[in-house]
């Protein structure tokens, strides 16, 4: 993560060692992890002392101290959502994206969660995908979401890929 | 600051304000086990074995002598059937982890507490965060800390602040209860290289 970054958060909460938490968090969710630089940066920005950082990080389940992908998902296994096929859920989402709870792919295209309750069980069974709820999904709905998700992601790629100066390839292709 | 008088096993005590009760009953000369109180360190109420009954307003609490200040006409009581009992269960799980432990045995001889009541955890601290209290209370190093929370809470040392302050100080060694704090060193120190030594005197005639 870049250090500017970290600094320009750090400054929005005016250095203030009692935002410690909000400052984190803002860290947390604009890289989705706390990469171990940063947490130095804050340690000494701030100065609070690594151990009670650490302590706060490993503390608090939204904090993670490894890389996450880009989307977040969330399939619910509470007793309401397993007696209602929370597994069969959980089974589409590691056959569209090829990833298992608690993990997160190589691209850091997507990380997949168990929580145990959401909340919301009559809406069972649930699966948030970055922050928002799908309930009463289907296992061909949780396919559809996570395709358009990884389409929009490919999609994304390639006008990356267009704006820079590979564009030329893409653009050859007359189908396009 | 004012005095404050109240009793602890039938004694009557005076002491001034602010002080625990843990200390209270000691200027009477009554003894209250304790595990994590450390008199240079601020009160933590770790262990729990001093818990003791306190009867105030009308009601019977149960509190932690080494945390709660004095209050006026309190009365305390510090070994009770209950209270044996309570410490015995407390005994019992550090046991669990730290069979060993000189204090933990010596105590749990007082309240016949049984060591093999719970199945035996091999993580061998209980917690009682003498150590990275005084790290960071009288060193001010934070070399140490906790990590985690729940059953998964353990202490862990910052590898890059015990490369710089360890070596030298390991002041909280004799601190542990149960030798857990030096076997985590231990682990720490395998992944830190030993510092430079430190050139005395003359380099070249060696003296
Ligand atoms: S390592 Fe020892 S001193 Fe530190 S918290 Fe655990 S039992 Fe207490
Ligand atoms: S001595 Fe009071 S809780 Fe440990």
């Amino acid at each position: 993560m870049d250090i500017g970054k970290i600094d320009q958060i750090i400054e929005k909460h005016d250095s203030e060692a009692s935002l410690l938490i909000q400052i984190l968090l803002d860290i947390q969710s604009t890289n989705n992890w706390l990469p171990k630089e940063a947490l130095t940066r804050v340690s000494e920005k701030l100065a609070v002392p690594m151990s009670r950082i650490q302590h706060i990080t490993t503390f608090y389940k939204t904090f993670s101290l490894t890389p996450k992908g880009r989307h977040e998902i969330h399939v619910c296994v509470g007793t309401a959502c397993h007696v209602r096929g929370a597994q069969d859920i959980l089974a589409t989402v590691e056959a569209v994206t090829g990833v298992k709870p608690g993990e997160t792919d190589p691209d850091l295209q997507f990380s997949v969660e168990t929580v145990s309750c959401l909340g919301c069980c009559a809406l069972g069974p649930v699966m948030v995908v970055d922050g928002e709820y799908h309930g009463n999904v289907v296992q061909a709905e949780t396919a559809e979401v996570l395709e358009k998700l990884k389409l929009a992601e490919t999609a994304e790629t390639l006008e990356k890929l267009k704006q820079s100066e590979t564009a030329e390839v893409v653009n050859l292709c007359a189908c396009q | 600051m004012s005095e404050i008088s109240l009793q602890v096993d039938g004694k009557q005590v005076t002491v001034e304000e602010g002080m625990t009760i843990l200390q209270a009953a000691r200027s009477v000369g009554v003894a209250i086990p304790t595990l994590c109180d450390h008199e240079k360190l601020a009160p933590y109420g770790a262990c729990r074995l001093c818990t003791v009954e306190a009867d105030a307003h009308g009601r019977t609490n149960l509190i932690a002598a080494c945390q709660h200040p004095v209050e006026k006409d309190l009365v305390i009581r510090t070994r009770t059937e209950q209270l044996d009992r309570i410490r015995k269960v407390l005994l019992e799980q550090m046991l669990a982890h730290a069979p060993d432990s000189e204090q933990i045995v010596a105590l749990a001889q007082i309240y016949g507490a049984d060591p093999n009541r719970f199945e035996k955890d091999a993580n061998f601290c209980i917690l009682c965060g003498l150590c990275v209290r005084y790290c960071a209370e009288i060193k001010q190093k934070h070399a140490v800390g906790f990590f985690d929370r729940g059953a998964k809470r353990e202490i862990n040392f910052i590898p890059e602040i015990a490369v710089r302050e360890c070596w030298d100080c390991k002041e909280c060694f004799p601190l542990c209860p149960t030798s857990a704090l030096q076997a985590a060193y231990v682990l720490t120190e395998a992944l830190m290289s030993p510092p430079e030594p430190v050139a005395k005197g003359c380099g070249g005639c060696g003296g």
